[in-house]
This record gives structure tokens, sequence and C-alpha cells, in this order.
């Protein structure tokens, strides 16, 4: 008998036929009761209190931002995925290096960049959380990973209340990254500090149509 | 159905492997400690520190009480149907590029391990932090047999480079502080800074600046996982570092060792289990970073995907209908941080990778109740565990349940009975009559015991023979009085009956 | 009401072995504030220490006893958080352990009506005031049994507010473990005398010179730990406490 077959053979012997199967109740909260403002209010009250910077901004002053943002942190070379939309980049300097990332970067191209620029998938209010599905405006998962700086757009229409709104509109078939600020670790005698591994900085742009 | 094998035996996990058995029982282990000073201190303030954080959070949602009910009943569903999940989660994920492997035990894991890091031409790998492959004992076993692991979690860097052991599930180096990891940092890593401060930000940066070249070059890395969903084949690893991002992402090979328990059957049982273990294991709303992968994604990520299914002992902790709840477990270690016993001795004490309630219920399951018999009894059943489970496993009744099992288990080997058996059957025979209990209590023997006089001072006890030797040793017992509350009462009775007379 | 409740006292093995005064103070309280207190003196122990050290073969004979000799009363009450504990949660397992639905299902029915001092009181009899006087400084601790097990809640609390001249000072950490846990407390000696300690130091530090509780085992081990460091602090049960007046106070 294989592993498996024997593997299998005692999981049916320990249980036993005819185990009755439980109901699952789910009367926890599946949908928030935030209008799409509020939410959104929310989400970046959130975010920031896990020591990731919130701006907010509409269509007109986003160019110039990301310009500042860049600006501000020195930035020399940015990364960005091959579909960040045409105009995300209006407002960065001449100065700043921009690489677009076709999958042919290498680990030690991205590891010598200062800073990453995607959208994001969905975000999660409650939580301060956005998550990335590697979607063509968010690239392939390391470009997020080795830059020290991760510049994300949250268009505010992506906002979500809960964290059960949030993963429905997932695709589990994609390979996902759920980031709730920057890399952070509690190994210390438990005390929360920011910044081990992945980027230790956390710009989050809240997008508004208007 | 007549020439069908006859059904297998539950296996125990194996003895001689891995890390579930201590060398010393509860008691003992206990003893060395509670004398480090030290280590009360760390543990005390950190367990405390994480207390604090959890309620808040906690009691923030609203609906906790309703996300637990939701957890339990997903985990008692998984479980009534476990074969059926894990055979649909070998499905999806060998549809999506994935291999998945099957292992009785901690030796067949150990050796499919190898095998498969071997096949890639490569000595190294790099570790997400894994409570399956340390139950394994997996580093020991890749090391003999030339490969080298590298934990990349701080805490378990933290132990791997002190040569130490894990004592907390979330957080393996719970009994060292800053300053401790200081002195260990300048000893233990080449090149780095002497000015080395010891606080928190740049102990964390020090391990950056270690790991980075580490990570960038590495090919192959071995994970555990949090959850697997049966529905789609995903697998998701919950961290807060990015440590785990590096190893699901920068290498070809990942290797992902799994207990059989983890599985949960579809994308939404995720909504309920990503609320409830942040929330109770880090005390944050939401860990910085969740990654979930479904087999290999083309020109993303490792290109060779492996699932490695862990029994070890699990059927075993599966076939006992009260014990099985301990499969719950998500391994969030809440139930470790409000442990009055498991704040004053930490987790080496418990000699297992499981310490703390959780592990007292699981380690003696996993291995077979005599080779952890010591477990069950570390606790005060005060409940405090059960209270803050997430998914609500009861563990003051599964102690007791073991307890019961390991004085089953020394009847039915037939040795003479310990004086405590003998004690208790004699005091359960005594006190099912209430005859004999009013002669038992009047009886100059029991009377004499108790009541040794080498001390006058009234009222009291300073000192009794063993066992209760173990009582007197800190705490004055009370001297038994004159008269019972039985005697006061038939005096009662016979008084009243008298007067109405 | 038109006629007295009647109360079928379980005094534990314990209270009437050492601490007789609790059952004492117990049938005061009960019978000041109206009821009819019956002792069956069939009853000796509810097997708690039996079940939690893992005798449970042992132990069916003692479920068998304390359900034989209460299961003809409405009501049964007893001064211990822990046993009333044992009784609801575990000796309907114990039974269905053994073979025997039948005593299960009866020992369900007679944990129905069994109650711990304080919820008693409190959610049966509805009293508060129960006309006691107690003229100490005095901070509780209200044992995990009463606390978790049974959800007591601030039952003993609001009883001892309402005693003339006590005044009330919190425990602090008052819901941790005090260390006694049964056989726990001779088998990880050294754990529970840490746990002790800590305790210790959170009763001194309230400045009471009374520490009471529901439970007269984990008063015993607190209460020990106190004298023999010669703390100056005494351990009360909550029933002596509220059997107290100002005339015994003279």
């Amino acid at each position: 008998m294989t592993a498996r077959e024997a593997t299998l053979a005692r999981i049916r012997a320990a249980v036993g036929s005819a185990a009755p199967v439980p109901a699952v109740p789910r009367d926890y909260r599946v949908r928030g009761d935030l209008e799409a403002n509020a939410a959104a209010q929310l989400f970046a009250q959130r975010v920031a209190e896990y020591r990731a910077t919130v701006h907010h901004t509409d269509r007109r002053g986003f160019a110039a931002l990301i310009g500042t943002i860049l600006a501000g942190a020195g930035v020399t070379r940015v990364v960005v995925p091959t579909g960040l939309p045409a105009g995300w980049l209006a407002g960065v300097a001449d100065s700043v290096m921009v690489v677009t990332d076709d999958g042919g970067l290498t680990t030690e191209d991205l590891d010598g960049v200062d800073t990453v620029i995607t959208g994001c998938a969905v975000a999660i209010a409650e939580t301060g959380t956005v998550v990335l599905d590697a979607a063509p405006d968010q690239g392939r998962r390391v470009i997020t990973l080795l830059p020290d700086h991760h510049v994300c757009v949250v268009p505010a229409e992506r906002i979500v209340t809960t964290v059960p709104e949030g993963l429905a509109l997932l695709d589990p078939t994609r390979p996902l990254t759920m980031i709730s600020g920057p890399s952070a670790t509690s190994d210390i005698e438990l005390d929360r500090v920011e910044g081990v591994h992945g980027p230790r900085r956390l710009d989050v742009i809240v997008l508004t149509a208007a | 159905m007549s020439n069908a094998q006859p059904p297998p035996a539950p296996i125990h996990a194996p003895a001689g492997v891995g890390m579930l058995r201590g060398t010393r029982t509860f008691p003992a282990a206990a003893r060395l400690a509670l004398a480090d000073p030290q280590l009360r201190h760390n543990l005390g303030h950190a367990t405390a520190t994480i207390r604090d954080k959890r309620a808040n959070v906690v009691a923030e949602a609203a609906d906790w009480a309703e996300l637990r009910d939701a957890g339990q009943a997903i985990k008692a569903a998984t479980m009534a149907a476990l074969d059926e999940h894990l055979v649909r989660l070998e499905q999806q994920l060998s549809a999506a590029g994935g291999v998945v492997h099957w292992a009785s035990d901690a030796d067949e894991a150990n050796e499919i391990v190898t095998r498969l890091v071997r096949a890639t031409g490569h000595r190294e790998v790099v570790k997400v932090k894994s409570m399956a492959t340390q139950e394994i004992g997996l580093n020991e076993a890749l090391a003999q047999a030339g490969i080298d692991a590298y934990e990349t979690d701080l805490a378990e860097l933290i132990v791997q480079l002190g040569d130490d052991l894990p004592s907390h599930i979330l957080v393996p180096a719970i009994h060292r502080n800053r300053a401790e990891i200081r002195n260990l940092f300048l000893r233990t890593i080449p090149d780095i800074d002497p000015g080395l401060a010891d606080d928190p930000r740049a102990l964390a940066a020090a391990a950056r600046h270690h790991l980075r070249r580490r990570f960038l070059s590495a090919k192959v890395a071995v994970s555990g996982a949090n959850f697997a969903i049966a529905e789609t084949g995903t697998l998701c690893v919950v961290e807060s570092e990015g440590n785990g991002r590096m190893c699901l992402t920068l290498p070809e090979t990942l290797i992902t060792v799994m207990g059989i328990e983890k599985v949960i059957p579809s994308w939404r049982d995720l909504e309920v289990f990503l609320q409830l273990l942040p929330r109770s294991s880090t005390g944050e709303r939401m860990n910085p970073y969740t990654s979930l992968w479904t087999g290999v994604h083309a020109g993303d990520g490792p290109q060779s995907v492996h699932l490695v299914l862990l029994d070890n002992g699990r059927t075993s902790v599966l076939a006992d209908e009260v014990g099985r709840a301990a499969l719950h477990c998500i391994r969030c270690s809440a139930c470790l941080n409000v442990c009055p016993v498991y704040q004053r001795t930490g987790g080496h004490a418990y000699g297992s990778v499981y310490p703390g309630p959780i592990g007292a219920i699981l380690s003696p399951q996993l291995t077979g109740i005599e080779d952890n018999a010591s477990l069950p009894y570390a606790s005060t059943l005060c409940g405090a565990c059960y209270d803050v489970c997430p998914v609500k496993i009861d563990i003051p009744s599964i102690l007791v349940h073991l307890r019961a099992e390991h004085v089953e288990a020394q009847r039915e080997r037939g040795v003479p009975p310990t004086p405590e058996a003998v004690a208790m059957a004699a005091a359960a025979w005594t006190m099912a009559d209430a005859g004999r209990w009013r002669r038992a209590q009047r009886s100059s023997r029991l009377a004499r015991l108790l009541g040794r006089r080498r001390d006058k001072t009234q009222g009291i006890i300073r000192s009794l023979p063993a066992p209760l030797a173990a009582w007197t040793g800190a705490r004055d017992a009370p001297r038994p009085p004159a008269e019972t509350f039985r005697e006061w009462w038939a005096a009662r009775e016979r008084s009243e009956n008298g007067k109405a007379q | 009401m038109d006629r007295r409740p009647r109360v079928a006292l379980f005094v534990t093995c314990l209270v009437d072995t050492l601490f007789p005064d609790v059952g004492r103070s117990t049938v005061t309280v009960l019978e000041r504030l109206g009821c009819e207190v019956v002792f069956p003196a069939e009853q000796t122990c509810c097997g708690q220490a039996h079940i939690n050290t893992g005798y449970h073969r042992d132990a069916v004979g003692l479920v068998r006893r304390f359900v034989a000799t209460f299961e003809g009363f409405d009501a049964v009450v007893a001064p211990s958080g822990s046993c009333i504990g044992s009784i609801r949660h575990q000796h309907a397992m114990i039974a269905a352990k053994a073979g025997d639905p039948a005593l299960a299902e009866r020992a369900r029915a007679v944990a129905a009506r069994a109650f711990e001092l304080s919820e008693y009181l409190v959610d049966q009899l509805g009293a508060t005031d129960v006309g006691a006087a107690y003229p100490h400084t005095v901070t509780y601790h209200p044992t995990c049994h009463s606390l978790r097990l049974l959800g007591v809640g601030d039952k003993p609390l609001a009883l001892l507010r309402h005693v003339r001249g006590l005044k009330l000072v919190e425990l602090p950490n008052q819901d941790q473990c005090c260390g006694f846990g049964g056989t726990f407390a001779v088998k990880n000696a050294d754990t529970s005398v840490a746990m002790l300690a800590d305790k210790m130091n959170d009763v001194l530090s309230t400045g009471a010179e009374v520490c009471a509780a529901s439970d007269s085992s984990c008063l015993m081990h607190i209460g020990g730990g106190l004298s023999r460091l010669r703390a100056g602090v005494r351990t009360v049960h909550l029933a002596e406490i509220l059997a107290a007046t100002e005339d015994a106070a003279k």
C-alpha cells in the first residue's frame, strides 16, 4: 500500500463511515454597512495605523502627487509593471530612471531599484489591506518585494469594507499577495517594529474619480 | 467487501526523529525554567504585551463570537470528511501544475523532502517558519544528507544561530530579550557592525542585511502552510516580515510540508480564518503579508511546486472522538499567551515544538499518551485557553480526557498501582458510602496524618509527610478542626429536636 | 412566595472536613433569607479531584452517590464554584463513559438544579443585600471555575457591595489563576507556588486585611501561602462574610 492509500485508509478508519458533517453557521458579518466614502476613510485610517503613508488625490492631482512622493524619497530608479496606465508617470522627473518589468528583470536588477509603483486588485477597509493579484497594473510578485519602497495606488471604487467582501472579489487561482502595512516583526519581546525583509516603506494613494 | 484489508491501526509519531518528546517530565523541566529569573522576566513582559493587544482587536470585532462559531464548525466539518477534502486538494493542485506527496510519518516526510532537494542539484534551502518541519526534525535530516537549511524568520534565525530550541509557536525566541539577541548577533553573524544597538528596529535591520544575499541566490525553499483550500488547490502562508514572500517567490523550487489537518474545504472558508488568526495571533487586524499560490504560475514565482501531506500521528488523534478537536488548531498561540503555567515556565518545559495548553493536548496524542504522560497534568484547568481559542477548542476537557487515558494506560500495563492510584481508589471507596466517610473523617489515622503537630501555631500545620510535603514546602496547611460540619449539623438537629419535644 | 424555598446543602468534602465554619455560614445566610436548609447526611464528595486527576472509573461511584442523594430536591446549593462546575460539566460525562446513560440523564437533571452560593442568592432568591455586616477591607479573588466554567460574573461582588462596613478593594490581575488546580498543587508544586507568589503579590498590593473567594480549595492555597509568609492577611470564604452581622462583630 502506498503512503497515500495508507493515510486515506487510516483517516476513514478513524472517522468512521457515518460521521455526521456539522452544518457551518455563518452568522458573522459578511457585508459592511459603510457607504463608499466612509469605507475609503476607514481604509485610509487603518492603513495609516500600520505605519503606511496615506495620500488622497483625484485624477487631476494624481500624476503630480506621484512625482512629489518619488522626489521626496530621493528615488532614482523605479520599476513598474507593463500594464501601469499611461499617464501615471507623467509627473515623474526626467532624472528618475523608470524600468518596465516585462518578466525579464533578474533579482539582481530588482535589488538595485528604489521604488515600485503598482495598482491593486482590491482593498479592504476594516483591516487596512491591499490585495495584489498580478494583473497587468500590478505585475509579478517579485517586483513588489525587492524594492525597499512600494507606492500602491488604490482606486476608491476598489475599496470594500470587510474581509469577506474582499475575498469574494478575488480569483483564488491567481497568485495573490495581501499587504497590510509595511513589512514588520514582533519577534523581539513581542514589540512590533516595521521594516524587515519586505519593503520598509509603503505609500498608499487613494484615488477618487472626481 | 469480504476480501478487503482490515482497517489499518492508528500510528503514532515515531520516536527518535523530530521534536515531540522531551527528555524530562514537565515538573522536572519546569523546575529548571522557574529558577531562571531572566526567562521569567522576558516571558512575563512578552506575554503581557501580546495579551493586551489581542484583547483590544478582539473587542473591536463585534461578530467575534459568530466568527468563532463558524471557525469551529468549519474545522469539525472538515475532519468529518477529511479524506475527501485531501483528495480534492490533490486533484486541484495537480491540475495546476503542483506535485502532491504523502508521508505517513516524520521519516517518510524527511525522505521525500531530501529526495526533492537532491533532485534540484542544490545543497542549500531557505526556510519559511514552519511548525510541521520542526515537528519532523527536517533541518537535522537535511543536514545528515549534506544539505544546509537556513531559517529566515527572525525568531527562528535567533533560535538557529543560538543553537537553541523554539519556545513559542508564533515567536520561537520569546524567551530571549533584546540584549541577549544583540549579544547573539555580535557573536554569530560575520561582518556585523560591532556598534549594533539593542533596539528591535536595529536588530531587525541586522537580520535583513544578513539574509539578503541568501534570499537573492536561493534556488530551493521549504515552507509550511497555514491553510490549503481543497476547492481550488490554493496554499496560503500568513506572515509579517516578508521572509515568507522571499521564499515563496524567488526560488525555482518550492516544497511545502503541511499536516493533513490544515486543509479547509472552500475558498469562502478562508474569510473566517483570515479574520480569526491575525487578531488571535499577533493582535493585529491583519498580518502584514498573506501569500496565496495555486500550483505553478507561469512566469511568476517557483516553477516547480511540491506539497508534502504529513500524517505523523494525526490520524490517531482523529480516531479519538474527544481528543480530535486538537486538530482544529490554527497555531495562533493565543492559548500560550494567556496560560498562567506557560507564562511562568515558557515553552521548553513542554519538551515539544508545540508548547502551552495546545501542546499539552496535541503532543501526547501525536506520540501516544505514555510518551508525554506528564503534559496533560501541566495545567490548573483554569480555562483561560478555552476562552481565547479562536476555534473554541475545549482544551480543559481534553486535558481531563487525556489524564484518564493515562490512568487507564497504566492500569492496563499491569504495573503495580502508583501510590496515587491506591490513594484515589481508597478515597473513592471510602466516599462512595457516607458511613465509611464519616468513620474515616473521625479516624485517628487521618487526624494524625494531617495533624502532626511539629508546629504549635494554632490552626495550621507547617509540615506534612510525602506526598503532601510538596504542599507544605511553601504553604501552611489547615489543621483539621475538632468538629466536622456533619457532626455540628447532627448536634444541631438533636438539640432542635430536643427543644421541639 | 407562599412557601419557604427548600434547599439541599451540598457542603463539599473539603468544607465538611477542614472548613466547617464555611458550611455553618452557608446555613446561616440561607436561613436568614427564609430558606429551609436540609443537609442530606448521605452526601460525601462530588468526585472532582478524581475526575480531574484522571480516575474516571473510581469517580463513577461518587457520581452515583451524589445523584442518588440530591435528585429529590428542587435546589442544591454548594459553597464552591469548582464543585458545582464539576457537577454541571463532568458528572454526565463520567456516567456516559461508564456505559450508564440512565445515570447520565439523572446527573444532567440534578446538575440543572445545582447552584453555587452566589448564583443561588442572586439569581434564584433575587437577593444582593443579605443583611450582613463586616467592618473590614476586603479584596475578592473570583476563582477560575466560578469565573469561566460557571460564568457567575460579578454576582459575588454585588453581594459584597451590600455588606455594611465592608470596604471592597479591587484585586489586580484577578482573572489570573492562583495556581491551586487540585492535584496540580502537589504534582506541579513548583509552578503552583510560582503562580501563588504572583497572586499573593497582587493581594498584598491592595492593602486589604482579608482576601475572599468562593472556593475553600483556592483559599486554602492562597491562605497557606500568606500564612507561611506571615503576611498578615486572612483568607475568608464569601459565605463567612455574608453570615457576619453587627451583633457578631460586637
